[in-house]
């Protein structure tokens, strides 16, 4: 099988950094066509996906199905917005295409599925998505591949009951090859987490299911380079990453906003997002 | 899903949305409006919710009474779980989450915890069939079918703001396990309030005619009754029969009207199996009854994503595909 690693290791954090404004500023392009959305989420996970697709995963843009790919796992399918800023600058989805975001008949759906290039499943109704990469650490392990899979969850996930069910058994057939980044944005639908129920201590949690835990800004790119980097040396168990974020991240705007699931922007206020985007 | 650099001009809307193409009149959250007065009436009534007090309106009950509310997580099994402990405690729970999770994930807590023993759990289910263009995920277009075959559920679909709001009232009185769709938001207002009458297990016939009978439930009835006027302006007089009640079904209406209007066309928002269209099949074959009958509904696959008016044109739910079916099925007589 040939190897094909379509991105070096060897980005820079600052050529990181460059990588995430960038998934930011297509995030609000895709927004601003629809004028509202997960925007809160996309610019909240820009920096791990910033570091996972231009740093840490192995995969061809030209060809998505090699096998021994890493496997990128969505579970939460409204992040797509955030996914579709990602595949865009790998060249994995034309740019243009991002101006149909959310559109009639676009392939950019809102809540993002499997029929999209570059997804690995169909995430969106939430908590599905760890049994799902369970299942395919077990396969690539099968398969004698040394192919990894990181599942991006968020907090409002932790709350199913499958995740846990997911996690108990990642750490029973010791998947090293397994990796859950946990975005602990502090938000939900009905509100933050601790007014409508209780997720913390995270990171205790998926200690105590066994699971090689850290806890780390993710909003920091070398934090989350370190930490993937200190994960890859621990073996037979699989590796949490908690990460705390900020909702809107690089956006003073919808930093400082009222926190919502599913925000609302004016006509007027996509210009002065991109200023404090491009200045922060 | 096509490959489009075009974008058409119809955008997915928001999981707040209702469908209110079209309605002359709205109501703000008749469900959760509806429930603060149960609950002034019957102190026994407690809600719950999975993560979605918010896009269910129950967040209105909530803050009304918020000792007796449960904000239970994005947890649906537990949602059903916990509201069948309650029941037994002789509370008399509303559970609310979108028809897909309540069905799709906690089916078994129901059928365990709510349908087997006849617990007086009420499951209030949002986001029916296509009022979202969210996609598969989202839509609940096979949750009707799911919830006939379960025995000892009461399975509802109302039509409009009006009926939400007595439905409400009859089954809080109802002892028993209730599965009901709800709209939610700015709901159309379809029934006169002052003339309407919801009863658990009746349907209505809202309009009488000779040539086809338009059986419809949930929201279709407000397209069937645009149907009828339509057909109404070409000549073809068209009853509507509401069966809002799915479950138990009202046989005796169905079989009166299709014994003497043999051309009958179903509109149901869901799939055109395991639904209104199957109940009406299977009684008519009961009965001895042969009947010439065409389905409008989604037919069997998942739907796409879009905005909402794309997706009724795009699956064929409208006035005027429930119209051309009538023409279709009453011109072959
Ligand atoms: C199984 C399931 N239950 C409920 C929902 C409805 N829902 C969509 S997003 C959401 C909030 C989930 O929390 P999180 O992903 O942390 O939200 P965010 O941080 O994006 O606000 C809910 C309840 C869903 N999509 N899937
Ligand atoms: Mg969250």
């Amino acid at each position: 099988m040939q190897k094909v690693e379509s991105h070096s290791r060897a980005s820079t954090i600052s050529e990181l950094q460059v990588r995430a404004r960038r998934l930011r500023l297509h995030v609000l392009r895709m927004a601003e066509r629809v004028g509202q959305g997960y925007v809160g989420q996309g610019l909240d996970i820009a920096d791990l996906l910033a570091v996972l697709y231009f740093h840490e995963i192995r995969y061809d843009p030209h060809r998505l199905d090699w096998p021994d790919r890493d496997r990128f796992v969505l579970s939460t399918g409204h992040y797509s917005i955030g996914l579709y800023a990602a595949l865009a600058e790998a060249g994995v989805i034309p740019l243009d295409e991002l101006d149909t975001y959310g559109a009639d008949g676009s392939r950019l759906e809102m809540s993002g599925s499997e029929f999209t290039p570059g997804f690995e499943m169909t995430g969106g109704s939430l908590g599905q998505g760890l049994s799902q990469a369970v299942g395919m650490a077990l396969g690539l392990h099968l398969d004698g591949r040394d192919a990894r899979v990181f599942n991006l969850l968020s907090d409002g996930e932790l709350q199913e009951g499958a995740t846990w069910e997911a996690a108990m058994a990642g750490a029973y057939y010791r998947l090293d090859s397994l990796f859950a980044f946990i975005d602990c944005n502090n938000q939900q639908a009905d509100g933050p987490p601790r007014q409508v129920m209780a997720v913390e201590p995270v990171d205790e949690k998926w200690a105590a299911f066994g699971w090689d835990t850290q806890r780390i800004n993710g909003n920091d790119i070398e934090a989350i380079v370190t930490a993937i980097d200190a994960a890859k040396t621990v073996n037979g168990r699989p590796h949490a990453i908690v990460m705390d974020t900020l909702m809107g991240k690089g956006v003073r705007l919808f930093e400082q906003r009222e926190k919502a699931h599913f925000i609302r922007v004016g006509p007027d206020e996509w210009d002065l997002a991109r200023q404090q985007l491009e200045a922060s | 899903m096509a490959t489009t650099t075009n974008p058409s001009p119809g955008v997915t809307g928001t999981l707040l949305s209702s469908d209110t193409a079209g309605a002359t009149a709205t109501a703000a959250a008749p469900f959760g409006h509806a429930l603060v007065r149960a609950g002034e009436r019957n102190t026994r009534i407690v809600g719950l919710t999975a993560d979605l007090g918010k896009y269910t309106d129950i967040h209105v009950f909530a803050e009304r009474f918020p000792e007796r509310f449960f904000q239970i997580g994005m947890a649906e099994q537990n949602l059903i779980g916990v509201a069948a402990g309650l029941a037994r405690t002789g509370f008399i729970p509303f559970a609310t989450t979108y028809c897909v999770f309540a069905t799709r994930r906690a089916y078994d807590f129901i059928a365990i915890g709510a349908a087997l023993g006849k617990t007086n759990v009420k499951i209030i289910a949002g986001l029916p069939g296509l009022t979202t263009g969210y996609g598969g995920t989202h839509q609940g277009i096979e949750d009707l079918a799911l919830m006939r075959a379960m025995p000892n559920v009461v399975v509802i679909d109302p039509c409009d703001a009006t009926e939400i709001a007595q439905a409400v009232e009859a089954i809080a009185d109802y002892d028993g396990p209730v599965y009901m769709r709800v709209l939610r938001g700015q709901v159309p207002i379809v029934l006169d309030p002052t003339a309407y009458r919801f009863d658990l297990g009746k349907a209505k016939l809202l309009r009488d005619g000779r040539d086809v009978a338009l059986i419809s439930t949930g929201l279709m009835t407000g397209r069937a009754l645009e149907a009828a006027a339509q057909l109404a302006d070409g000549g073809i007089q068209a009853a509507v029969l509401h069966v809002s009640t799915l479950k138990p079904f009202d046989r005796d209406a169905v079989l009166s009207l299709v014994g003497r209007v043999n051309t009958v066309v179903t509109a149901e928002n869901h799939v055109i199996t395991g639904g209104l269209a199957s109940a009406v099949a299977d009684a008519a074959i009961d009965a001895g009854l042969s009947v010439r009958l065409k389905r409008v509904g989604i037919p069997d696959c998942f739907c796409e994503s879009g905005s909402i008016p794309y997706l009724v044109k795009r699956y064929r739910m409208d006035a005027e595909s429930i119209a051309e079916a009538a023409r279709a099925v009453a011109g072959g007589r």
